[in-house]
């Protein structure tokens, strides 16, 4: 099933006093529900404004872009920040764990914006999660107290949370040491592979990227395939 | 409704993680919010006390609301005899307890150091409530002193002084000179107003006509009792009409009456303390506005540091009005948290009683409780200001961009 869809999708910014600045352009992009995607490219060439797109933090300025077949561009900003609470996950580099919060409030976080069963029991449900990633012993300690890796486990746990059928990981292991960057990803397909959700990975690590299934090079706003599924 | 429920929820219990965290900063920003709560819920209690006092004071002098006069005289300038008479019948018709024959005199007393006169007043014993008198020592008169062989008497401080201030258990007596001395017994004392020097005493009506016959000569300076009353206001003017009307019929054509309300409510419209309470308020709200602008400066300087919080927040789903919301609602939960603390502040304060006894001066017998509507004010504006304080931090929470707030 198509999760994310992007047709000749391009996004250009305004400058002032010169002509727009065209960042991606003619985007195509296919992902599969399970799916496993690395895109990798130099600083600059649109990784972050492709996240962006991805995440449901931005629109297209041309093309179409359809989430399980609906047009991203025809929602409202509060629907579409709630389809991303819902239905997408995001890691990034630096961990991004809310300061003073223990990791067990850190992952009960996206929880605050769900509703019904979710939010009335997101605390036992945040302590599963942790107990999954193996942090069933650090519920209590606060992000400083807790080493890098740990970190990141807590941030997994958190963008797992909710459940989220797309999980977006932004330089995962960028902040990890090698041996501790594969640990975690390891965990990051293990846990992907369980709840069945898609995982596009942003990296400059080839290693990192060497792991999906399909791999994209981003330059220059120009995003070309460099390895497909084998048949 | 459900979603409704738990985005109110999840907002406070945001907000409050929010102040837990950063309690250091949030106690800091509410010090001027709490003082400023504490000084308007101060203000308006010990406004209540003060405008009380000012009310006693008014009520001691010029009677309750509503207090009535009746002055009756022949056109002769005589008393009318049949007086006594008419303002029994009267108080009885229209059922008023509390009334009193007010005799305005001076009375010799004999001092260790010569004979002196004293103001002295004759009342009836209803008097004393009518006038909120107080003592400082010993009683009111009673129902029972009419029965005395030696009249009692009420006397002022000075008088008391001036006596050596003796012990009332003792029954102090004190010689009134006249065509006979008779010998009345101090039974309670009054304190004496700052202004006050002279001795003053009260004395039962019955008591002092019986020892000064009541002067009918309008030219001399004590004449004939006039008679007082204390009515519902809401019958007052019909009472005005009725004893008027009553009176003068029984007066006939060769008396003439007067009847009139003389305390202070009459004499007033709507608030009579409207422009206390709006330089009060005025004061109050300038302090609030002060407290209320480090609040946004403190707000809008942490937002800063804040901004990555808020753009991983609004990655997880956070919408721009739940952030708006949330931003929102931790001024408001901090400012009433602060106003709280305020206004128990200013329960403390006001309640305490030397603070009581400052404002009063010692004119308040009727302490007020503590003004339910100044800790409500306070509230209010605790709330109020949260909300106006939270706003501009909230419009500049909505407009961080997302990607941008998390690589800050």
């Amino acid at each position: 099933m198509t999760l994310l869809h992007l047709s000749a999708v391009t996004r250009t910014v305004q400058l002032i006093d010169a002509p727009p600045l065209t960042i991606l352009s003619g985007v195509d992009l296919v992902v599969d529900a399970g799916d496993r995607v690395s895109i990798v490219g130099r600083s600059g060439s649109g990784k972050t404004t492709l996240l962006n797109l991805l995440g449901l933090l931005d629109n297209p300025t041309s093309g179409t872009m359809l989430f399980e077949d609906r047009s991203v561009q025809s929602l409202t900003s509060g629907a579409r920040d709630r389809l991303r609470g819902r239905e997408v996950g995001f890691i990034f580099q630096q961990f991004n764990l809310l300061p003073g919060r223990t990791a067990l409030e850190n992952v009960m976080t996206p929880l605050l914006y769900a509703d019904g069963r979710q939010f009335w029991q997101r605390a036992r449900i945040a302590t599963e999660m942790l107990e999954r990633v193996g942090l069933g012993d650090r519920l209590g300690s606060l992000p400083d107290r807790l080493s890098g890796g740990e970190q990141q486990r807590v941030a997994i746990a958190r963008s797992l949370v909710r459940g989220p059928r797309l999980i977006l990981a932004d330089e995962p292991t960028g902040a990890l040491d090698l041996e501790t960057g594969e640990t975690v990803m390891d965990l990051i397909d293990e846990v992907a592979t369980e709840s069945g959700a898609a995982l596009v990975t942003i990296t400059h690590d080839p290693a990192i990227a060497a792991r999906a299934a399909r791999h994209f090079r981003l330059d220059h706003g120009v995003l070309q395939i460099t390895k497909a599924v084998p048949a | 409704m459900t979603h409704v429920i738990s985005t109110l929820v999840g907002s406070i219990i945001e907000a409050w993680q929010e102040l837990r965290i950063h309690k250091t900063r949030v106690m800091l920003s509410l010090i001027g919010v709490a003082v400023a709560v504490c000084a308007i819920t101060t203000v308006v209690g010990l406004g209540a006390v003060a405008q009380q006092a000012t009310l006693e004071q008014s009520e001691r002098s010029g009677g309750r609301a509503a207090s009535l006069y009746l002055s009756a005289s022949m056109n002769d300038g005589s008393t009318p005899a049949g007086m006594p008479e008419i303002w029994r019948t009267a108080l009885e018709r229209y059922q008023i307890d509390y009334a009193s024959r007010v005799v305005n005199t001076s009375q010799t007393v004999q001092f260790a150091d010569g004979a002196v006169p004293v103001q002295t007043i004759g009342v009836d014993p209803p008097y004393g409530t009518m006038h909120r008198i107080t003592l400082a020592e010993g009683t009111w008169f009673s129902d029972d002193d009419p029965a005395r062989l030696a009249p009692a008497v009420v006397i002022n401080a000075v008088f008391w002084d001036r006596l050596g201030r003796p012990d009332l258990r003792t029954y102090p007596t004190i010689p009134v000179v006249g065509e006979h001395t008779t010998t009345a017994v101090v039974t309670g004392v009054y304190p004496s107003l700052s202004w006050e020097t002279e001795p003053a005493m009260y004395m039962l009506a019955d008591a002092l006509t019986a020892i000064t016959p009541v002067v009918t000569d309008p030219n001399l300076q004590f004449g004939p009792p006039s008679y007082e009353l204390w009515v519902p206001v809401d019958v007052s003017e019909q009472l005005v009409s009725a004893l008027q009307r009553d009176v003068q019929g029984a007066l006939g054509s060769g008396g003439s009456v007067q009847v009139n309300r003389q305390d202070y409510a009459a004499y007033q419209d709507g608030d009579p303390y409207l422009s206390l309470k709006l330089t009060v308020g005025a004061i109050a709200g300038l302090v609030l506005l002060l407290g209320a602008l480090g609040l946004v400066n403190i707000a809008l300087v942490t937002l800063k540091q804040r901004i990555r919080e808020i753009g991983i927040r609004r990655s997880f789903g956070a919408t721009a009005s739940r952030v708006f919301f949330a931003v929102l609602m931790e001024s408001v939960v901090a400012t009433v948290v602060a106003g709280v603390v305020g206004v128990i502040a200013a329960v403390l304060i006001v309640k305490s009683p030397l603070v009581e006894n400052f404002i009063s001066q010692g004119q308040v017998t009727d302490f007020p409780p503590f003004p339910v509507e100044a800790a409500i004010l306070g509230l209010v504006c605790a709330t109020v200001v949260g909300a106006l304080a939270g706003l501009i931090p909230a419009l500049v929470a909505v407009r961080v961009k997302v990607i941008d707030a998390i690589r800050y």
